[in-house]
Parts: structure tokens; sequence; C-alpha cells
């Protein structure tokens, strides 16, 4: 199957890594990859700052470059979310193809390639913060709000993670943060919001913090540095794509 | 154009096209018959209640007998608990209830999903009576409790009388820092026999 | 962070008195310790909902269900307002019709002036809050009680309540002391709640007994039966309504559900929601005035046929005032309610606000980052989150977001929609961050910076090392 990877702007820009990962992984797991060339942004950004009409150039751009694959498949929540909900464009059945078609990386090998095994190796103690838009948006993972079986895309495939040992804050998945452009409208609180979870994984002794949308981590991180923390962030697709033991994983 | 015009003429403008009304009945659990009066004793107890099961009223008409030699103002509404005190009325003015220390009440139903008990106004002999009391004891008959809030609404008819209330367990609040007291502007405590007999 | 301090960021209408959310939110979170105390006692507040709701296997059911009966109920407004007045009427209830909050205070007035009336309780209703009934009242020199014990905390210390079930959840018991010392003579210094309780329930026994008139709220207005239902812990609503010779019940045109039996539904909802009891204490059901007593119900629009005729809101008429989406919002409890600068602030109150003044409260569905956890544990299951996003859209078309937000939007746009200009800006700006660091590592104009480190700046984006290595 084609698979087209969307990298969301700030993961191209700000940890290709991540992108290198899931790209790696994906093929490991039998897809043939293709990336277009002239993706750049789903559009979130200005749609949740209210400027959705702002979009369709974004939009177009989006189905330019994704109108001929199979599947889309991100390692990131929200953007696939956003693209879910709000992707338009002149040419319906063309946005509707892919509306139906782009998953996040974890649903896409639990649910798509129907994963059973994954060799990889990380032997630290991770936390897992369940980001909010694949959470309760792409339904990766049960609500602790919902009376309903649960139940954990990413906390399947890290559990066949080696050497791994999960760890949950205790407030299970509340929100970072991050909120997009409430990041920086809202600073006070997004920090706050930040840093009370920092502290709960740090409770629980983590080296790293993990989940499905770099931005949460990248929220994270910026706290956890700043505070001179030993905990880094790390993206599944990076632990699902380790086979050796690395060691701290920042930037270069 | 009054007011009610105004708004009416604006609702019927702006209602969406008529969506189905669902039927309330839906699929669900219900407890082993044997387990609903175990259920309502455990719910009223975790809300602050009291409850006692006796088989036969007579012991209730003893302690109710004992607490009038005292110097408080015992209320009772149910002749087979010894004298009523008829002097309690519709009409009679809040003032002159305020002295009353129990009362003793009757319940139509009670329900164990919450430990709840369903009053009728007649029942209440005045409708400030289960609140202004300082302690509040009712008399219900176990047969009575039902499952829950739905069984409730199918056996009482709230328009049959001029008041009703779901009372479940003593009056209480949390709002100072959350701190959960008993007692707050109505009863202070409740006690409800469950009559099996 | 002295509660003190926000008396004066809600007094609408008055909007030049009022401090953006994030201003006030900034303010409030300055008393780090306080804000984790206020934020853990609300956290713990939704742990008790989630006890209570998982004890009840078809709770997902009924949440269905009371949605489905809800949006129902609104498409036949016309219909059930028209039956619930005749009943009421048929019950001896007398109806009053407001189309604003001005006018529903007037029409208390009225009746207090008619009554010759000097002494009012009144007891937790949301709907007076909005409509400003008590700071109305006192200019026309009545004096009402509240009898809420949270809302008489607040009514001491001239401050609004801060969450719709639980008025003074930011006040901490040395605060409530200090009230009731000063206005109800307790001993200094006695924080005990127990204690506090026993002080307030004998200072507001009295004014029941003595009261002439009671204004409640409605949480339940029945159209089959004509009656209604208002739910209270404390009992003070009918300690009040019982006493007095004359009972105003207020209500706004979205209280109104069809049956007696969709009360069974609603019921089991409602207090396991707010507060993860499965029943409050008193679910009083008024259907005709006492001996002696009349009776009115004032119907109150105040901006709700407006919002009925906005598809994308509408259904946020069905709330039934739980305030679960309050205690779940972490935005909520980490700034809390006065930084809304609403009568009903939250999650809930983000989306109904902007209805009633645009202006005023474009400031409040962006006081959210989206999370969701909202609209799950909505009993009726108000898509409050979706809504959110929709207001946003919303405002900035009304243009009533700041020009310099609107001229980085349409520039991001701009960029991102250009594949070569996105590139060249990515690259510039990390090559910015590597080489001249001081540009975006600064607490000024950075707000990203003042307490977060920046992300690194690779020297390659992905796209640059995939055209390297798999090209």
């Amino acid at each position: 199957m084609r698979v087209g990877l969307f990298i969301p702007c700030y993961i191209d820009q700000f940890y290709p890594k991540v992108a290198i990962a899931t790209m790696e992984l994906l093929e490991k797991l039998g897809c043939e990859i293709v990336f277009p060339l002239n993706q750049t942004c789903c559009g979130q950004p200005m749609a949740n700052s209210g400027f959705a009409s702002l979009d369709s150039g974004c939009d177009k751009n989006f189905v330019a470059n994704f109108g001929e694959v199979d599947y889309i498949v991100s390692p990131s929540g929200s953007c696939v979310l956003h693209v879910k909900e709000h992707l338009h464009h002149p040419d319906e059945k063309k946005a509707q193809h892919i509306r139906e078609h782009i998953f996040e990386l974890t649903e896409f090998i639990t649910d798509v390639l129907k994963t059973e095994v994954v060799t990889a190796h990380f032997p630290h103690r991770v936390g897992i913060h369940q980001s909010c838009h694949g959470q309760r948006g792409l339904h990766l993972s049960s609500m602790s709000e919902l009376v309903a079986p649960a139940f954990s895309k990413p906390e399947q495939l890290l559990n066949k993670v080696s050497g791994l040992v999960l760890s949950k804050p205790k407030r299970v998945d509340e929100c970072c943060g991050f909120g997009g452009t409430f990041c920086v409208f809202e600073e006070a609180v997004s920090v706050k919001m930040g840093k009370d979870r920092v502290a709960e994984h740090e409770a629980n002794e983590v080296e790293y913090i993990t989940g499905v949308d770099v931005s949460c981590l990248m929220h994270l991180e910026g706290i956890l540095k700043r505070s001179g923390s030993k905990v880094s962030t790390i993206h599944i697709a990076e632990i699902l794509n380790s086979s050796v033991t690395v060691p701290h994983l920042n930037n270069n | 154009m009054s007011s009610r015009d105004k708004i009416m003429t604006a609702i019927k403008a702006n209602q969406p096209a008529l969506l189905q009304l669902p039927d309330v009945q839906m699929e669900r659990q219900l407890p082993e018959p044997s387990a609903i009066l175990p259920q309502f004793v455990k719910t009223l107890e975790s809300i602050g209640g009291k409850a006692v099961v006796i088989n036969d009223v007579a012991g209730i008409r003893d302690t109710l007998e004992q607490s009038r030699n005292g110097q408080q103002y015992i209320v009772n509404t149910l002749p087979y608990l010894g004298t009523v005190n008829t002097e309690v009325i519709s009409g009679m003015h809040a003032g002159s209830l305020e002295p009353v220390f129990t009362a003793y009440i009757e319940a139509t139903l009670g329900v164990a999903e919450n430990g709840s008990v369903w009053l009728y106004e007649h029942q209440l002999k005045n409708r400030l009576l289960p609140f202004i009391c300082q302690h509040l004891v009712i008399c219900l008959h176990a047969h009575t409790i039902v499952p829950t809030m739905h069984e409730a609404y199918e056996k009482i008819d709230i328009a049959r009388e001029g008041y009703g209330v779901f009372l479940a367990g003593p009056s209480k609040t949390a709002d100072i820092e959350q701190s959960l007291v008993i007692g707050a502007h109505g009863a202070r405590s409740l006690l409800v026999y469950l009559i099996t007999g | 962070m002295d509660p003190k301090k926000f008396i004066t960021l809600y007094r609408t209408p008055n909007p030049g008195a009022t401090v953006s959310h994030s201003k006030a939110a900034e303010l409030f979170i300055q008393d780090e310790p306080r804000t984790d105390w206020h934020d853990e006692t609300l956290w713990f507040v939704r742990e008790k909902r989630d006890r209570a709701v998982q004890q009840v296997a078809e709770w997902e059911q009924l949440r269905e269900l009371a949605s489905q009966i809800k949006d129902h109920t609104l498409s036949n407004l016309h219909a059930y307002l028209t039956q619930f007045e005749q009943q009421a009427q048929a019950n001896g209830i007398k109806v009053h019709w407001a189309a604003d909050a001005l006018e529903h205070n007037n029409i208390i007035l009225q009746l207090i002036k008619e009554h010759q009336v000097q002494r009012v309780v009144k007891s937790k209703s949301m709907l007076t809050e909005e409509c400003h009934l008590n700071d109305f009242l006192i200019e026309q020199g009545v004096e009402v009680v509240d009898t809420d014990l949270g809302e008489r905390i607040v009514q001491l210390r001239q401050e609004a309540p801060s969450h719709i079930v639980l008025p003074a959840i930011h006040l901490k018991k040395q605060d409530v002391s200090e009230t009731f010392h000063q206005h109800l003579g307790t001993e200094k210094g006695n924080n005990d709640p127990q204690y506090l309780t026993e002080a307030a329930r004998l200072h507001l026994r009295d004014k029941f007994i003595q009261s002439q008139l009671a204004i409640t709220g409605v949480n339940f207005a029945i159209a089959e039966t004509g009656g209604f239902v208002v739910c209270t812990n404390e009992g003070n609503a009918d300690m009040g309504a019982h006493a007095a010779d004359i009972h105003i019940a207020c209500m706004g045109i979205e209280k109104i559900i069809p049956k007696a039996e969709h009360l069974g539904v609603f019921l089991r909802l409602l207090a396991r929601s707010a507060t993860g009891q499965p029943i409050t204490t008193y679910s009083s059901h008024f259907q005709r005035p006492r001996e002696g007593q009349e009776m009115h119900i004032v119907i109150v629009d105040n901006g709700r046929t407006k919002q009925l005729g906005r598809p994308d809101f509408r259904n946020s008429l069905k709330c039934i005032r739980c305030a679960a989406c309050f205690n779940t919002c972490p935005v909520y409890r980490r700034s809390g309610g006065h930084s809304y600068h609403t009568a009903i602030a939250g999650p809930i109150g983000s989306i109904l606000s902007p209805n009633l003044d645009m202006k005023a409260n474009a400031d409040l569905p962006f006081a959210s980052t989206l999370c969701g956890s909202c609209s799950n544990v909505c009993p009726v299951k108000i898509d409050i989150h979706v809504q959110l996003w929709k207001w946003r859209q919303v405002l900035t078309a009304e243009g009533y977001v700041p020009t310099g937000k609107k001229v980085a939007m349409k520039g991001m746009a701009f960029v991102l929609a250009h594949p070569a200009i996105y590139r060249l800006a990515g690259k510039m700006g990390r090559w910015v961050m590597r080489v001249m660091p001081f540009v975006t590592n600064n607490k000024t104009f950075n707000p990203w910076y003042k307490q977060r480190d920046m992300p690194a700046a690779p020297k390659q984006s992905f796209r640059d090392w995939y055209l390297k290595n798999k090209q």
C-alpha cells in the first residue's frame, strides 16, 4: 500500500528526528512510503484561532500533495484530527477521500497494519501523556470521563516494547496546556497546566515522557528544560523505532 | 406586543424542525429483588442517614412515647405510632413549627439507588414540617422500595397533590472548603424505619 | 491573591471594568499555592463525580436519552411552553413573561411593592445572578437575603459567586471565618466548618421564619403537569418557599421538560454530575401554592430565543446547570470563576455568554485548549468544545479579535499556503534561533519564553534530510 507521510510543519522544522523515526518505523512494518515534497501545514493553527476562513490555501496545498495515496499517516494526533474534521476543497470528493484515509501513527499500526509484534527495545522508565485531540478526538484510547471499557492504542504498542517500564500520571488524561496559540495568549494558565503534568510524571520518577503529539511534548520539554530537569520528552515513534539504548535524545 | 407574544413569536421563528422524543425505556440491569433493601440501607447510610429495619411498629411507638416525656416538641403524624399532633395543619405559620424537635412522617416509597423517599403533601401535614424540624423520622414499608427513579415515577403521580418531595438523608452542605457538614437548614438528622412486617 | 481583588472584575454591565480572562488568570496564578489548592479542590469534585457515575452501568445511555429529550424539547419549545403555562395557571400559579433581565427584575420588584414586602429570601438561582437581581433590588431599597450557604457567604463579602453549584469554592475556611466574625459575630479565628455552618443555620433560620416573600430558581419545569422542581442539599429553598406567603420561581425558557417521567432521567444525572451524590437531599416538586400562599413563575428570555436561532449554538440551551464542565476544566480550575467576568463561568459560560454580548465576552471561547473533557462530562451531551471552536470563527468574522492577531494569522496563512515561502521562512527562522538566540530567547517579546525554553533549532528540516538521504 502507498502511504503518504504527512509531517506537520513544526515537526519538519524542529523535530525532524520524529519524522525520521516515523518513516523508518513504517518502512520496517512493510509500507511503501511516499513523502510529498511540497506539503506544509494542515491549517490547524489558523483554524483554532478563529481563522478557519483563511485555510483554503493550506487545504488546497494539502489536497494537491496527498490526493494520490491510499493512506496518509502522521505522527500527530491533533493535525490528523484537524484534517478529518475540517479539510475542505473545491473537489469535495478528493477532500472526503483524504478525510477518510488519514490516520495518526499508532492507530494506523493497530487498526490498519494490525501489527502484533513490535521489535523495539527501550529499557527506560517512561511516562505516557495522553494527548487530548488524539484521545478524545480520534479515540486512540478510552477517556476517564466516560463509563466505557478501558483501552489504549498507544499503550498497547508501548507494552510490547522490551525493557520499557510504563507509568501513568495521577490524572491520566488531563490536558498539558499547549492548546495551539493558547500557549502564548493564555501563557500563565498554559504553563501552569504543563508544570502540573510534569510534576505528576516526575513523581513517578520517569526518565522520559512520551505521547503521540509533538506539540504537547514540545511544551512539556520547554518546561522541563527551563527547570533543569533530567526528564526528557520523546515521541512514541522514536520509542517504537528504537532497537538500541539511546542516549539523552535532545535535538542534534 | 406583550412580552409573552414577543417571546413566543421569537421561539416559533427560531426553533428548529421537530426532532423525535425518545422513549424513556432503556435496557438496563436491575438488581435482584433481594438486593434492593440492602442497597437502600447502604446508600442511605452513605449519605448521612440512618436506617433501622424492624418488623413491628411497636418499637417505634415506644421510642416515640418515651421522647414525649422530655421538654421537646415532638410531632407525630401517624395514628399507628400513638397520639397524632392534629394541631399541625397546612395553614400553620412557620413560627409555630419552629420549636418542633422531632417529626414522625410516613413516606410513600423509597428508591434504592439513591436512598431517597417520596413524600406527598398529605403525608407531611404541613410542607415545612420535614424541613423545619431538628430531627426527622420516616416510616417506610420496606416492600415499597423500588430500584431506580424510573420505577419511582411510574408509581407516583406528582400532579396529584400540591407538593411532593424526594428526600434523601439529612440536610447538608459542603460549601465551606468542600468539608461536608451534616445539618444545614433542613433537618439535622434522618432516621428511616424500614417496616418489614 | 486576595479574592477581593476580583470584585471589580465581575461587575457587568460595566464592560470598562472587565479584565480579560487571560489577564485575570495571570493574576490568579500569581498565588501558586492557592491556585493548586483551588485546582485540587475542584478536581476532587470531578473525582467524586467519576466514582458516582461508574456505579451506573447505563450512564452513557442516560446521557444520550437526556440529550435527545432536550433536543426534542427545543424543537417543540413553543408548544411545551404553551402547555406549561396552561397547566400552571390551572394549578393556581400566576405566570409572568420577561423579555429581558430588566423586565424580570421589575416584575419581581412590582410584586414586592404590591404586597408591601420587607423581608425577602432567595435560594440559588443562576438566572437571578444573570439578571443582577440583588443589585437591582438594593438600588430600589429592597434587601434580599441569599440563603444558600455559599451564596450568603459571598453576599456578605459583596462578591460574585465563582461557581454555579459551589458559589464560595474560591474561599478558604479562614476567609469564611473572617466574614462570619465580622457580620455574624462568630468567634474570631474559629475556622471549623461545622461551627460556621451552625452559625449560618441559626442566623438564617430566623430569616426564613420571618420571610414574607421567597424567590427560588427552577431546575425543571414540566409541561405536562404545569409544576416545577427545585433541587437543594441544604433545604433552604423549601424553608423560604413554604414559610413565605409569596413564592416567586424564576426560570429560563429552556428549563422546560415534556413529562414527569423525564424527571427520572434528569434527576439521575444531575447530582451525580454536579457533586457526585446520587441525588440532592431535596428534590421538591411544586405543583400548587399552599393554602394561603401566592405562587408566581417568571419565564425569562434574556437572549435565549436568540441562541435558539443559532443552529451551531442552540443546544447550549440544553444545560441543566450541573457545573460538571467547570470541575473538569483544567483552565477553570487554574483561573477561578471570577476570571470569566460573567454570571456563568467555565466552559458552558463561554458558549452562552458571547450570545449575550459578543464584545464583552470575546475572550471567553479562547480561554480553552479545546481538550474536550467538558463535552465528555456533560450529562446532556452538549458539544461544548466544538461550540468553543465555532464561536472563535464567529467572533473573528465579527471583528472581535485583536488586530495584531489578525495580521499575524493572515501572514501565517500566506506562508503556509506557499511551500517555497514556508521552507524559506522555516530555514531563516531556525538560522536566527541558532545564530542570534537572543531574538527569540526574550521574555518581553516572546511569551513562550517567559517560562519555557525554546525547542532547539536543527540545521536540517526533515525535508532536507529526506532529500539528502532518501532520494
